[in-house]
């Protein structure tokens, strides 16, 4: 289509508009990574992502992780690729399933999930919305060992605790210590222990109908992937006189990005090439419209058990403006979540300057509800409406 | 064997999108998969079309998208009566293009500027954006929220400058200033076919500078620019501004050619010869550079300023849930 075709109108060119906008701005991603210790999470992420986020970091013996209890911290670094900029946050879980008496390890885990989404859902409904972070998580991808017979109840626990909190990617770790037919029994076990203990893990959305062949091939073969079988490397070997990234062994080289080695390729294609933007919408159009719906729903129930007891204080109330309920708002709830707003409203939300960050170790115990992060430029479009995204 | 780090900041080692590539992540395929979805889901556009009778509005509106999609359908109806008051009437239709679903809605507004007294002749048409802001706000309060909220709310309003030759007139004035701030607003000297180049150029530096003491801010905005190269760009189309525009949707053979255009006597008028007019300005601008950009407008400041009113106003904001229909009270 052309100018000389005069029916050209010209609005085409909508999708590269908004693609415009949208290299101007960057993207953001956020990704966490759970699973017990020593099962390759650091590696895999630098290699997925060509860092090297963990450089700097000390491994901790056994005694000294007995104290740890359950850690969250986040790592962010932005990369740029032919123009694009993203900014990867990686959150991780030190400690998880390392103790001896694990029970409720997980709750820290949805904690922090859930406290993105409470972040979120107060700045989307304050005023001033122009700089919205989006510290959302997108993707949780958790590690199998594959020293177990499938999944262990700690994996059972945790992923159904989480399910319907954040996408779960399940991977199944260090896969260099299997031979392809055990991988194979291994995944078809995982897979059905996943029907059966009524896990939803993420679901890759269904090809559209009109897809090339080649596509649907592809996407056959990425649903019967599950869990992806990966291995990580930061180091570069030779191997057939190539230079590779790999696993030297007397027996031979394990190399990461060789289809017939391991998963990492699929993984890595199906993280960043193909379902980036799939992963973040489920996030914002399912995961967090529940966490919002539940928690208004709630807030309305607090709201009517205050009012009926008649004991309305400064304290009592949500502080921030929250939907009001037709038939429960009186004038003196109503004069609260006035004032409430009022100190909302007169909170600081200047941006920082621009700036490049490379290592922002936060560590951070029991997340304080009302604690708001350093606020910095939004990257992405500014926020999420349910309009015509980015559109 | 050696140790590699990756570097964080790298580029793109090579240019192939192969996986065997060592330095190559992919995140620029993130384009792509905004461009499928954009392509799949579609979007809504919503313009409107303010000026009083006769002065074309219809007709150009059909000739920006090539659709008969104004409420007038092909040869306008010369008996049809200017109504009493102002209605706001809205048409829509579902284009598509080079793969791409573009559902656009065309609000007119007959009866604007038509009366004897026009006085506050603005206020259903403020009324108007308003409730579509309103509408949008309710859906986005609401409990259960729907994936895409359907969006009605207006994002460009071509204002019809009758040809006069002389300056504006006062209602011009009056209209562009009360909304240049709910709604992104862009002037057109209509039927600029009835002046010479010379006296259309003189036309435009007097309503220019009638816009400017007026203080009325049109699209783009200035202080919207978002950097350097949007002023640059910016600039030069305001500068340009307001296009001189004449709409056909007749065509007629020049030069061997088929072209949009009005036949006279003394020749034919080509409403996409630059030299002729400048329709093809306003369509590039419009449709094919600033589309995107007015609904963003729209959405992060038009729409945030009601809404931050709303949220300021006694009583709050009541969310509905699906099954109540009731409106609540506000």
């Amino acid at each position: 289509i052309s100018d000389q075709d005069k029916e050209y109108v010209g609005f085409a060119t909508l999708p590269n508009q908004v693609h415009r906008k949208s290299v101007k701005k960057g993207f953001d991603f956020t990704l966490m990574v759970a699973g017990e210790s020593g099962l390759g999470k650091s590696t895999l992420v630098n290699s997925l992502f060509l860092t090297d986020l963990y450089k700097d970091r000390k491994l901790l013996n056994a005694e000294e992780r007995i104290t740890q209890t359950v850690e969250i911290t986040k790592h962010t670094v932005d990369i740029e690729e032919k123009g694009v900029k993203l900014k990867l946050t990686i959150v991780d879980t030190p400690g998880f399933g390392d103790a001896v008496n694990n029970t409720e390890c997980w709750k820290s885990v949805a904690d922090y999930i859930d406290q993105q989404f409470e972040q979120y859902f107060r700045d989307e409904s304050g005023l001033n919305r122009k700089n919205i972070q989006d510290n959302r998580v997108h993707c949780c991808l958790y590690f199998i060992s594959p020293f177990g017979h499938g999944l262990r109840p700690l994996d059972v626990e945790f992923m159904k605790a989480l399910h319907e909190k954040v996408n779960i990617v399940p991977i199944l770790a260090k896969a260099d210590t299997l031979t392809p037919s055990e991988v194979k029994k291994k995944k078809i076990k995982i897979r059905e222990e996943i029907e059966q203990y009524g896990i939803k893990i993420y679901q890759f959305p269904d090809c559209d109908s009109d897809e090339d062949e080649d596509f649907k091939q592809q996407d056959t073969e990425l649903k019967e992937s599950i869990p992806f079988a990966v291995i990580g490397s930061n180091t570069v070997v030779e191997a057939k006189g190539k230079r590779v990234r790999g696993r030297l062994y007397p027996w031979g080289i394990v190399e990461v990005e060789n289809s017939a080695h391991c998963d990492f390729v699929k993984l890595r294609n199906m993280l960043v090439r193909t379902h980036m933007q799939d992963l973040k919408d489920v996030t914002r159009e399912t995961h967090y419209e529940n966490y919002r719906a539940h928690c208004i729903q709630s807030m309305t129930r607090m709201v009517v058990k205050e009012r009926n007891r008649n004991k309305l204080t400064r304290e009592s109330g949500t502080d921030f403006p929250i939907p009001v309920v037709p038939g429960v708002a009186d004038s003196e709830t109503e004069k609260l979540i006035k004032e409430k707003d009022e100190e909302v409203r007169h909170a600081d939300h200047e941006p920082d300057s621009h700036q490049q960050h490379d290592h922002e170790h936060k560590s951070e115990h029991n997340f304080d509800h009302h604690e708001h992060s350093d606020t910095q430029p939004n990257l992405e479009t500014p926020f999420d409406y349910k309009g015509d995204e980015a559109l | 064997m050696g140790l590699v780090h990756g570097h964080a900041h790298s580029g793109s080692l090579s240019s192939g999108g192969g996986s065997t590539l060592l330095g190559y992540i992919g995140i620029d395929t993130i384009i792509e998969q905004m461009r499928k979805k954009t392509m799949k889901t579609g979007f809504d556009f919503n313009i409107m079309v303010v000026g009083h009778s006769g002065l074309g509005k219809s007709t150009l509106v059909n000739t920006l998208f090539k659709s008969q999609v104004s409420r007038r359908s092909a040869g306008w109806a010369r008996d049809e009566k200017i109504p009493k008051t102002i209605e706001i009437k809205a048409v829509s239709h579902v284009l598509e293009e080079g793969g791409v679903k573009m559902k656009l809605t065309v609000v007119d507004t007959p009866g604007f500027g038509d009366q004897i007294n026009n006085d506050n002749c603005w206020e259903p048409i403020s009324k108007y954006i308003n409730e579509q802001y309103e509408k949008f706000l309710k859906e986005e309060v609401n409990i259960t929220r729907k994936k895409r909220i359907p969006d009605t709310r207006v994002h460009c309003c071509l204002y019809f400058i009758s040809p006069t030759g002389h300056s504006l007139r006062q209602l011009d004035v009056e209209f562009m200033k009360r909304l240049s701030h709910s709604v992104n607003i862009i002037p057109v000297i209509a039927k600029s076919d009835t002046m010479t180049i010379e006296e259309r150029q003189e036309f435009k530096q007097r309503v220019r500078k009638e816009l400017e003491m007026g203080g009325i801010e049109f699209y783009p905005q200035k202080e919207f620019d978002e950097d350097m190269e949007d002023k640059s760009d910016n600039d030069k189309i305001r500068e340009a501004m307001p296009f001189a525009v004449v709409g056909s949707d007749k065509e007629y053979q020049v030069n061997g050619k088929r072209v949009l255009g009005r036949k006279t006597a003394w020749g034919i008028v080509e409403v996409e010869n630059p030299n002729h007019c400048e329709f093809a300005l306003l369509r590039d601008f419009l449709i094919r550079s600033h589309l995107q950009d007015l609904k963003e407008v729209t959405h992060n400041i038009h729409y945030e300023t009601y809404r931050a009113k709303r949220l300021n106003e006694n009583g709050g904001l009541h969310p509905i849930s699906t099954n109540d229909t009731q409106e609540s009270n506000l």
